[in-house]
């Protein structure tokens, strides 16, 4: 492992707006009446409801299981009573509503009976991904994919580890917080996770504008005498943050298209879920809060607070000293990833890392036709070629999209940032990925209504056959019949 | 010439053999062809195309008696698709046989059926619960809403509705649709 940094292709240089919301320590938020929890935080199947309304259930209680292998339980984020089970809007940028689990709180924070690991280093690393899939941890940077899986090296060596502390986007400060406070735990639940892989090499990748944040780790580091965790900054560049982008730049290593970075021995987790991992580990505590940065021009004390899922986003906004009414335009997540959410009264969840509140939202520029350009391309941190998505998108071509490799942009939005038309590509990449896994999902449907279909025409088909061979064997037997009657009767 | 007649009888033999055994180990069932056409209809088996299912009518187009825009749900995208297999120019949807229509579901309005099992006879991929003289109900999941149910129905208890959208099944519209701008 050499030190040498890579560069990625692409990227951006934005302005960060981070200061704004580190300048107060982390609060925690106002525990709210009523906590709206849905059951599907996470990437992979919907969890399945264990309570029924009108149960009480205690803070930490799981109130919805994993339903299949890549799925994800929810815990009850604080003690109270299940008043409802039924459909509530949630945060998805198509501002429908989901299956929730609303739980009215009674104020007493009574925990449920936990059961921490102290020595986890003796523990079966089977063991320890069964508490964590257990303790409900999803990848906590804003995918939300169930970490267990992610730390399963399924019979390959897992030559690295890289923590994700990059954190790239603008106005997201939620793990440079995590990191000034909370190293110490982040270095306990990275212990845990080499533990569980075997990984030989560790390093923690940060961008250099975080300089408060290293030096945390750092200390944390030599505070507990931990050797083979390696703090490397890195230049600040948008979408340093991103996996691929990552491990690029740390390790020199390009994750194949279509593959993943364990193909290439190397498995990457956010910083957050490290500590989240260790409280789930040697404190017996699942995941039911999470840091959540507020900020943006519509919100006057921009901050970071410690928030319990389920917290209806309106009351972060008044914490902060903004009227949710007078906001415009609310996003969760950053300004290049996020998407819009349609009402501030939806739940905080596993994967809000950010709350961006605007008051006063400058009209989008119309868009222009492409003027074939190529900044798009220059731009893009995947090396691929926007402008050929763009028009293939455009024209409804999704197939050729597809060869151009479509599935491997990470929508991060650096093309439709440098485009000087103001075209919304990554709008149509998206639409065209969902285009394209409709057709799929309608080709799975047809292939089931053939295999139905053709089912039912052999089912009718023996049906016939059995009536005729029935009546058959009805006419020999009245033949049979009839016959010696004839012969006696002569 | 005896040394030359034994070396092409053997020669002819051997490769007899190997041709015998290729027909027989790669053998293709059924005609190729009409299981790709097949492939490419949407298999709602409404019958629009004027063929009692989706295989007969890509048996017809194979045997070049129908053609290839007969298929309302298929739509614009399975006609092009169908002309892409075919190498044929992609033609208009055939209007005689009907218009694209958004996906539906049939629903039985529970409390008027009379149990006569005739939707259940008509449904052509069994989506459709229920027995003589018992309440019936289809199963939303396999219907493919070739509203083949509605017409037998003696009390006009069956309804065509639109699919509704969940969060499952929503994604990103164009940013055309979403602004009605140009780009």
């Amino acid at each position: 492992m050499s030190g040498k940094l890579r560069r990625f292709p692409g990227g951006l240089h934005l302005d960060g707006h981070k200061t704004e919301s580190t300048q107060c320590a982390v609060q925690r938020a106002r525990l709210p009446r009523r906590l709206i929890l849905p059951l599907h935080q996470h990437i992979g199947a919907e969890a399945k409801s264990v309570v029924m309304a009108g149960e009480r259930v205690l803070k930490g209680q799981m109130i919805a299981r994993a339903e299949g292998y890549v799925s994800a339980p929810v815990h009850a984020p604080s003690s109270g009573t299940v008043v409802e089970i039924g459909d509530r809007p949630v945060p998805h940028p198509s501002g429908l509503s989901a299956p929730c689990i609303v739980i009215e709180t009674d104020g007493t924070e009574q925990w449920c009976e936990r059961h921490p690991v102290q020595d986890y280093i003796t523990q079966d690393p089977s063991h320890l991904r069964n508490l964590i899939r257990e303790a409900g941890i999803v990848g906590l940077g804003g995918a939300g994919f169930p970490s267990f899986i992610k730390l399963n090296p399924l019979g390959k060596t897992v030559d690295t580890l890289i923590l994700n502390a990059a954190e790239c986007e603008p106005y997201i400060t939620c793990d440079d917080m995590l990191m000034r406070e909370r190293a110490a735990e982040i270095i306990h639940g990275i212990q845990i996770m080499r533990h569980a892989l075997h990984a030989a090499h560790c390093i923690i990748g940060i961008e250099d504008n975080k300089p408060e944040a290293r030096a945390a780790l750092v200390r944390a580091l030599q505070e507990l005498h931990i050797d083979g965790i390696q703090v490397t900054q890195v230049p600040t560049r948008y979408p340093a943050g991103g996996e691929k982008q990552l491990i690029h730049v740390l390790t020199g290593k390009e994750v194949p298209s279509n593959g993943l970075p364990v193909h290439i021995g190397i498995v990457c987790h956010n910083v957050a879920t490290a500590a989240a991992i260790y409280r789930a580990v040697q404190h017996g505590e699942p995941l039911i809060s999470r840091y959540v940065t507020v900020t943006g021009s519509g919100v006057p004390e921009p901050r970071n607070l410690e928030v319990l899922f389920g917290t209806p986003m309106a009351e972060l906004l008044e914490q902060c000293g903004a009227d949710p009414a007078s906001v415009e335009r609310l996003v969760m997540g950053g300004p290049m990833m996020g998407f819009g959410v349609h009402m501030p009264g939806v739940p905080v969840v596993k994967t809000t890392n950010c709350l961006l509140a605007d008051r006063h939202l400058p009209a989008a520029p119309a868009a222009m036709p492409c003027i074939r350009c190529g900044a798009c391309a220059e731009a893009c941190p995947a090396n691929l070629l926007p402008q050929q998505l763009y028009w293939h998108a455009h024209a409804g071509e999704f197939d050729k999209a597809q060869n151009y490799n479509l599935f491997d942009c990470i929508e991060c939005g650096c093309c439709a940032a440098v485009c000087p038309s103001h075209i919304p590509l990554v709008q149509y990449y998206r639409y065209a990925k969902g285009e394209i896994w409709t057709r799929e999902r309608e080709k799975q449907k047809a292939d089931v209504a053939r295999e139905r279909h053709e089912f039912r025409l052999a089912r009718l088909a023996q049906d016939k056959a059995e009536r005729e061979a029935r009546h058959a064997q009805k006419k020999a037997e009245l033949a049979g019949k009839t016959a010696p009657h004839e012969t006696t009767s002569h | 010439m005896l040394s030359a007649i034994i070396a092409f009888t053997a020669l002819a033999a051997v490769f007899g053999l190997i041709l015998g055994f290729a027909a027989i180990r790669f053998r293709v069932e059924g005609d190729p062809l009409v299981n790709k056409i097949d492939a490419l209809l949407p298999q709602t088996q409404c019958g629009q195309c004027g063929y009692p299912g989706c295989r007969p009518y890509a048996t017809a187009i194979a045997s070049g008696e129908a053609d290839i825009n007969q298929c309302p749900p298929g739509g614009e995208a399975g006609i092009i698709a169908l002309a892409d297999l075919l190498g044929r120019d992609p033609k208009p949807l055939n209007a005689k046989h009907g218009t694209l229509k958004p996906k539906m579901v049939a629903v039985i309005d529970e409390p008027l059926c009379i149990g006569c099992t005739l939707c259940i006879q008509a449904c052509p991929v069994d989506a459709i619960l229920g027995a003589a003289k018992q309440m019936h109900t289809v199963i939303e999941q396999e219907c493919t809403g070739c509203e083949l149910c509605v017409a037998p129905c003696p009390v006009d208890c069956i309804r065509m509705e639109p699919v509704q959208h969940d969060i499952k099944t929503w994604k990103w519209q164009t940013p055309l649709e979403a602004a009605g701008g140009h780009a």
